[in-house]
């Protein structure tokens, strides 16, 4: 039982991810594939009837995390409470950026809100993809299993490390490039015109950028946390998920259009879900003593809970399921502006 | 003020009070927006709707917050009591939260795209989203303020009767009375902006919302103080006993007990100043007879008493002196409307247009009641408040972040205002605003 709901705290997250990341990667890119206010509009037709769908995912991820695993929903908020609340304030930042910014037909105004939803998904992106590396290199969790993460400290990775080191900056960077390739990859399938070719050409050249970044997080991540490849050689199955990622990769370089997104989906998706089946039993480990690290059997709530969740879930998740698939059907065609 | 546990408080308090000015507004205007589709008011349900969605974005935004601060804020709460309220919270996402946001998009921008009965059909769901999502919170706090359902294991809180928990009485006519209570703070604004209207020499365009919002406030009003307000009040004298007391200013046992209607609490020497009492009435009130012994504050350990019950008193107060007004105003509001004399009668216009904020007053009076009622307790009888905090965040951090939310929050407020006065300004008679 603590397994099943372990693969699926990961998988909503990996969603969220997915969905998410590719309006962070269009909300970054925006100020610079569109450029007159009319292409502004058409970016956040794209983005805007989904956006905040996207983002209940990591609210139903979140509180699923909470239920299912409330020690560790419990030490990993309190402990990154300084960064978290940074979460919270571009987030609202960034949704009002879209929602407000063509309620007003003046020049100034709208600029304003383009540079603050650019400014806000740049740093979103950096903040999941330090999030991860976070979570990959662990966190100083002492005996009582809490910590409390200081914004950085002498930028290593051992003892009692910053939010801020250079692994998570890093793969801070790493998420800002892959999801900028995703955002881009994206845009050239919803829209047409300037946009799309300006949108699939910052995708090539982003491209190799995250493929090199990527290699390197790689590497780095040998160095911080080998137990992971061994823990992934050892589940043939997470083979498929390694598999899926450099498919993922591959396409989204070579492909054109929807296939091109659903290739970069695929990566993210795999390269994320293979890190999770990767660090497995543990959902948070420590940097100072390997002992301290929260398990998934460790931070579980009850057994009974657990099991009386998976009956509404079974119910919930297929609806949320099917209200995504519709309001993705219904937006077959290219995004068009608005008339404001 | 170096104490984390007065921040995290005034942390929570302030956030959730802040975000809770915009649900009750979309709570209400959902049902409201509906009704004008279904009376075929179209100009209406679409001037309604804009300020819908700029009110949703708010609340969307401020709501992020309260989800996180379980966590950020009460960790010591949230691995107590995860397994049992951490279901509720994540049913609010996945019931209520992916239904509301797909279909805000197509109930805002969707009129022109789809057909007539399919529009309806999105605010509908738009409707029933807002309300599911009230829902699953009430059965959160119902969990704080009343637990039942629960099993203790191994230091945890479980779930041990689904059922039990999720349709606890406490959940269900707490619903009930913050439902209609949002649909007062709605109905107000419809009503208020259309007495706006009118004053402004543009009766015609005004017509349906002032209508709508004097009928809908009317049935709202009367529903809030008769069943729910009642049955709640009931629930918490059957309870939670220590905090009837404290609302009701009561501090040494009682039999035929006397309500207060007015008077200032004074605890150092328990008792209450310049009371205006109504024999009788609280034992009735609070137990369905006159001669029912009603418990002061003296019955009860020191250390159960609510720890701010000169707030808790005035709250109360406020929230029940607001709503006995709001019978009258909409009363009488209604008596015209029925002459056909409303449009022309200014004194009652500008009175429903300055009313437009009291029902958020109210509301939030309402609330306070409610949350320091439950002091000192976090779960009433399980957990105290001192107890639940995060034990490693210190009040520095949560003291800058508060000051950080207070300036975030601050420009929400004047971009909310700003857009929505706009709206307001331009009235439902033209198409969609330049």
């Amino acid at each position: 039982m603590t397994g099943l709901w372990y693969a699926l705290v990961a998988i909503l997250f990996v969603v969220y991810a997915v969905l998410d990341g590719f309006d962070f990667g269009a909300g970054t890119l925006q100020l610079f594939v569109a450029r007159t206010d009319r292409e502004r509009r058409e970016v956040l037709a794209a983005i805007g009837p989904v956006w905040n769908g996207n983002e209940v995912w990591l609210i139903a991820g979140g509180a699923t995390l909470f239920f299912a695993f409330p020690q560790v929903y419990a030490a990993g908020f309190s402990g990154f409470y300084l960064p978290l609340m940074l979460v919270l304030w571009l987030l609202a930042l960034r949704g009002i950026s879209i929602e407000l910014r063509s309620h007003l037909q003046d020049a100034l105004w709208r600029q304003f809100w383009d540079a603050v939803l650019c400014g806000s998904s740049a740093a979103m992106s950096l903040v999941l993809g330090a999030a991860l590396g976070n979570v990959l290199r662990g966190v100083p969790l002492d005996s009582s299993g809490t910590f409390m993460a200081p914004w950085f400290t002498n930028f290593r990775v051992r003892g009692q490390a910053g939010v801020l080191d250079w692994y998570t900056i890093l793969l801070g960077i790493f998420a800002v490039v892959a999801l900028g390739v995703h955002g881009g990859l994206f845009l050239a399938w919803r829209n047409e015109g300037a946009v799309r070719e300006r949108a699939q050409r910052a995708a090539h050249v982003l491209w190799p950028m995250m493929t090199a970044l990527g290699l390197v997080a790689i590497g780095a991540t040998e160095i911080v946390r080998p137990e992971i490849y061994r823990q992934l050689l050892a589940r043939p199955w997470a083979w498929l998920l390694m598999l899926l990622a450099f498919l993922g990769l591959i396409g989204a370089r070579w492909l054109r259009d929807l296939p091109a997104f659903l290739a970069s989906s695929a990566f993210l998706a795999g390269t994320l879900a293979a890190t999770a089946a990767g660090m497995f039993p543990v959902l948070l480990p420590s940097t100072l003593n390997p002992a301290f690290a929260i398990t998934a059997a460790g931070a579980a709530a009850g057994e009974h809970s657990q099991r009386v969740a998976l009956g509404w879930w079974g119910i919930g998740i297929p609806l949320a399921l099917a209200y995504t698939t519709y309001i993705y059907r219904s937006l077959r065609g290219k995004a068009v502006a608005s008339e404001h | 003020m170096t104490d984390p546990l007065f921040w995290h408080r005034v942390q929570f308090g302030f956030t959730i009070t802040f975000h809770y000015l915009f649900p009750q507004l979309t709570m209400g205007l959902a049902l409201l927006v509906l009704f004008f589709k279904l009376r075929g008011e179209d100009a209406q349900a679409r001037f309604w709707v804009r300020v819908l969605a700029i009110n949703f974005a708010i609340g969307v935004v401020t709501g992020i917050p309260m989800e996180f601060q379980f966590g950020t804020n009460w960790s010591r709460f949230s691995a107590f009591s995860g397994g049992v309220i951490g279901q509720t919270l994540a049913m609010e996402g996945v019931f209520a939260f992916f239904l509301e946001s797909t279909f805000l998009g197509l109930a805002v921008y969707g009129e022109e795209k789809l057909s007539r009965r399919a529009h309806t059909a999105a605010l509908l769901a738009l409707f029933l989203g807002s309300w599911i999502s009230g829902y699953f919170i009430m059965a959160t706090n119902a969990f704080m303020q009343h637990p039942v359902g629960h099993a203790l294991v191994e230091g945890k809180l479980q779930i041990a009767h689904f059922w039990q928990f999720v349709l606890s009485p406490w959940a269900i006519w707490a619903f009930l009375h913050n439902m209609s209570g949002s649909v007062i703070t709605g109905a107000f604004a419809v009503a208020g902006i259309g007495a706006y209207w009118t004053l402004q020499g543009r009766a015609q365009e005004a017509a349906p919302s002032l209508r709508m919002g004097v009928v809908a406030g009317l049935v709202a009003c009367a529903l809030q103080l008769f069943p729910t307000g009642d049955r709640q009040g009931k629930l918490v004298a059957e309870h939670q006993p220590a905090t009837l007391a404290a609302m009701e200013g009561v501090f040494h046992e009682e039999k035929f007990a006397k309500l207060a209607i007015i008077g200032q609490p004074d605890v150092a020497a328990q008792r209450l100043e310049n009371p205006v009492y109504v024999p009788g009435m609280l034992s009735f009130l609070a137990y369905g007879s006159f001669g029912s012994t009603v418990h002061g504050l003296a019955d009860f350990p020191r250390d159960e008493w609510p720890d701010n019950i000169e707030i808790l008193y005035y709250a109360y107060h406020v929230m029940v002196g607001l709503g006995t007004l709001f019978i009258a105003l909409m009363l009488a509001a209604a008596f015209w409307l029925w002459r056909g004399q409303l449009s022309s009668s200014r004194p009652l216009l500008w009175m429903l247009m300055l009313a437009i904020p009291f029902p958020y007053i109210a509301n939030t009076a309402g609330w306070m009641t409610a949350e320091l009622g439950r002091q000192p307790w976090l779960i009433y009888g399980l957990m105290r408040t001192a107890d639940g905090i995060s034990p490693r965040v210190s009040a520095g951090d949560v003291a800058f972040t508060t000051l950080g939310f207070c300036g975030l929050y601050a420009l929400l407020a004047i971009l909310f205002l700003f857009l929505v006065g706009r709206e307001i300004a331009h009235g439902p008679a033209r198409e969609a605003t330049p």
